[in-house]
């Protein structure tokens, strides 16, 4: 009877063959992997291209061997045209923005750690589930396609302004099947990113353990299903956008199309449509997309920083709390993007207000850190640096959008380097320093072998100072007035800024040929790690309390049961100075 | 560290999936809502050029309005059928899974239906990219009866497995009845839109 219970209980009977197994498996903790195997070829293609082009803005005339054989036109004789540089550019923040931060705290962590920590068998939904990773993958190779077709990718930048994102051949190189690829490509992934939403949620909601309240899930499992929710609603709206101007594209409309609109020497055959209108409908997603890409990095953070400071946050509920007003408020603030796009001057003062009341719940959440390391025990593990890293980058990046947030500063710093170094520390690198915590820390649970600590310590600090190298500069650029998505500094003063970008590119490059470090660890440990035990950092949480790597159906068939939530550290328990969520010991003043 | 050891045998058994379908629908609903709010706001946008016109609605959008309520009508008689009998009694001859098949032909009906419509404006000289309005003309029904061949296909799933099995969850019934309500709900509101704004 129980066994009969336990296998109708389960969405899926344990794989069997290789292609259920390790392809289309239906195994939340699979798919997650896959997620994350997918973010690493996205981040590393990702990172070649970041080097080309700051290798090129700083030796405009030296020759890339090999780069020919990819880009014909692109980069004859292996030199990349200005054109080529937009390519770069364009694919760079596509594959970053959307198939690295996205897909690795979010829907890979996400999908291994959110069912295990509520106490849940598989997701909700395990067919969509795997569904949303192979449609995910789809969109992938779509995108990379585009380097491979005779056009070459996109020139139009990871935002895709209309109305030269929207009329084709005419706008450039890249723009004819390049950018078709492109609007496909980010539909797809929109497609793969709503299923995926809708999983975490129902199962969030439907699937917690017994006695998993909502108040006693871990921040993580928390960041994950408000971003979910985020997600949900944001990929909604881009959905409809990308149609829009795949119709513009391909059917002759005029969503975004001006009238009398002249490029390259053409009278566009289009009339009434308004640019602002895909400006608009793009950041409406894209500001909350960037709370997609941080806030599971906000909970993968305080997950792993209650766990290393041996002692709860100063308040999990108002982390938590902070990052439900920063969904909510995410979507109230996406015309600061647009303060020089020439929408009403009063629209700009209100987008400005809600955008610096922002600023308050991210400041609460970095207060509670700060606050919390006062007086703890730190345990020092490469995780724990990453964690602390995250934070160093989070409020170094986000104390520069204080001033982006004012109009009249902004129309000075918009379109510099000022924002992409406000940008890239506070979304791109913390977000990426969070996978790396993350990695460090849940890689005994996902392999069952320890990662390599000194490796990774290395690993970390030549990261820490190389990304604050690479990415502090920008604002000073900015300051300056260098500006943005330009393929060379030539004219006027920026000559003469040359030196620094030559100290960037040099940083960047070091900083890439770091990140080996971390591959091979990577590798190597999965293969010669030490042997993990189930509870290796002695954590709270429910995915401690199953062996490493959990078995396909993640607590065995047994119903585990939750007495506690997960800040249950510094206490006096049976186990030590923790008491695990499962454990049904009493705690005095809990 | 397995402290999951003394699990109560008397823990009623966990229907993870059967509680999630339904779930499921509610969130897609939202999903759904959140992308034609973004066609509506790109409508109230695109209208204030001076390129925006005025198509009339074909007749044939009553009728096909009338078929899909219809259907709304029946799939809820459907549903009520189903209630309150386990599971496995819903059987194959049942009335329910009459209902639901007339719903699905309804559904055929009302895409159909649409499909005249459009036949209706191109014989105008009305096509995707004419002028803005008959551009979202297109676009508007066009999303929403490939939603609506969506729950044709939930549909048939439904009717596939009662003819293979004899029984369905009723969750999955559920789940279906909302989305078929919530698509004939979305087109009233979507041809308020299309008579006073197109
Ligand atoms: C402290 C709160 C923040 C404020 C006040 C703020 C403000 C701004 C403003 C005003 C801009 C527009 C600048 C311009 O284009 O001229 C901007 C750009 C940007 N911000 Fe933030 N920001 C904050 C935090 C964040 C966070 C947490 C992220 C990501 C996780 C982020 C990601 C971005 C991105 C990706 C862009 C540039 C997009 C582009 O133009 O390509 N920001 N920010
Ligand atoms: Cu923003």
């Amino acid at each position: 009877m129980e066994e009969a219970l336990k296998s109708q209980d389960h969405a899926h009977a344990p794989a069997e063959g290789f292609l259920r197994k390790y392809v289309f498996s239906l195994d939340h903790k699979v798919i997650g992997k896959q997620y994350y195997a997918l973010a690493l070829a996205a981040v590393f293609i990702g990172m070649v291209l970041s080097w080309l082009m700051r290798f090129h803005l700083v030796w405009p005339n030296a020759k890339i061997p090999g780069l020919e054989l990819i880009a014909k036109t692109g980069a004859p004789g292996g030199i990349i045209t200005p054109e080529y540089y937009l390519s770069l550019l364009t694919m760079h923040g596509t594959l970053m923005v959307f198939f690295v931060l996205t897909n690795a705290p979010f829907a890979g962590f996400g999908n291994y750690f959110l069912p295990i920590q509520i106490g849940a068998e598989d997701m909700a939904f395990p067919r969509f589930n795997m569904m949303s990773f192979w449609t995910t993958f789809v969109a992938f190779v779509v995108l990379v396609t585009a380097f491979f077709i005779p056009d070459g990718p996109p020139i139009s930048g990871w935002t895709a302004y209309a109305p030269l994102s929207a009329i084709g051949k005419d706008a450039g190189p890249g723009l004819g099947w390049g950018q078709n690829l492109w609007v496909i490509s980010i539909a797809i992934f929109c497609i793969g990113q709503l299923l995926g939403s809708l999983n975490f949620i129902a199962t969030t909601l439907d699937l917690r353990a017994k006695g998993m309240t909502l108040m006693r899930m871990p921040i993580s499992t928390w960041a994950w299903f408000i971003t979910s929710s985020i997600g949900l609603l944001a990929f909604a709206v881009l959905l409809p956008a990308c149609l829009l101007l795949l119709l513009d594209r391909m059917a002759g409309t005029s969503f975004f199309i001006p009238s009398g609109l002249v490029v390259s020497d053409r009278l566009q055959n289009h009339a009434g449509g308004s640019p602002l209108l895909w400006q608009h409908l793009f950041w409406f997603f894209g500001h909350p997309e960037v709370y997609i890409a941080i806030l599971p990095a906000v909970g993968i953070v305080s997950h792993v920083l209650t766990n290393s400071l041996r002692k709860p946050l100063l308040s999990a509920k108002v982390i938590i709390y902070s990052m439900m007003s920063i969904g909510f408020l995410s979507w109230m603030v996406w015309g600061h993007h647009m303060f020089v796009s020439g929408m009403n001057p009063f629209s700009s003062l209100l987008f400005s207000f809600p955008t610096l009341t922002i600023t308050i719940p991210a400041t609460i959440i970095t207060l509670i850190w700060l606050g919390s390391l006062y007086g703890a025990n730190i345990q020092i593990t490469t995780a724990s640096f990453f964690a602390l890293g995250f934070i160093s980058m989070f409020v170094s990046g986000g104390v520069s959008g204080f001033f982006l947030a004012q109009p009249s500063i902004d129309i000075y710093l918009h379109a510099t380097y000022f924002v992409v170094g406000h940008f890239h520390m506070v979304m791109g690198v913390a977000a990426i320093f969070a996978i790396f915590s993350g990695t460090y820390f849940w890689f005994p649970k996902m392999t069952g072998r320890m990662m390599n600590e000194t490796l990774g310590m290395l690993h970390f600090w030549i990261t820490f100072v190389g990304t604050y190298c690479i990415f502090m500069p920008f604002h000073y650029l900015g300051l300056v007035g260098n500006v943005r998505r330009y393929a060379s500094f030539v004219d006027d003063f920026m000559p003469a800024l040359m030196p620094v970008h030559k100290f960037i590119t040099i940083a960047a490059l070091t900083t890439g040929a770091a990140q080996f470090i971390f591959f091979f660890n990577l590798i190597h440990s999965r293969f010669r790690g030490k042997q993990a035990t189930a509870n290796p950092w002695r954590g709270t949480s429910l995915e401690w309390s199953i062996p490493s790597p959990p078995p396909w159906n993640n607590f065995g068939g047994d119903h585990p049961v939750v007495y506690h939530d997960a800040h249950q550290y510094g206490v006096k328990g049976s186990t030590g100075d923790f008491v695990m969520q499962t454990s049904p010991e009493q705690i005095l003043n809990e | 560290m397995s402290s999951t050891a003394n699990t109560p045998m008397s823990l009623p058994p966990r229907s993870d999936l059967a509680k999630g379908s339904e779930s499921g629908i509610w969130i897609a609903l939202f999903a759904i809502t959140m992308s034609f709010a973004a066609f509506t706001s790109a409508l109230f946008i695109r209208q204030a050029s001076t390129d925006w016109t005025h198509i009339a609605a074909p007749r044939i959008l009553f009728a096909s309005t009338a078929v899909l309520l219809l259907s709304s009508v029946l799939i809820e008689v459907s549903r009520r059928g189903f209630d309150g009998k386990p599971a496995s009694q819903i059987k194959e001859e049942s009335e329910g899974r009459m209902l639901l098949a007339a719903t699905l032909v309804l559904g055929l009906a009302f895409v159909g239906g649409q499909y005249l419509a459009w036949r209706e404006l191109a014989a105008q000289g009305l096509y995707l990219a004419t002028n803005p309005n008959s551009s979202f003309f297109y676009l508007l029904t066009g999303v929403h009866a490939l939603h609506v061949l969506g729950g044709i296909a939930a549909l048939a799933y439904l009717l596939a497995v009662l003819a293979a099995r004899g029984s369905v969850r009723r969750n999955l019934v559920n789940g279906v009845v909302v989305y078929w309500h919530f698509m004939a709900a979305l087109w009233l509101y979507l041809l308020v839109v299309i008579c006073v704004r197109l």
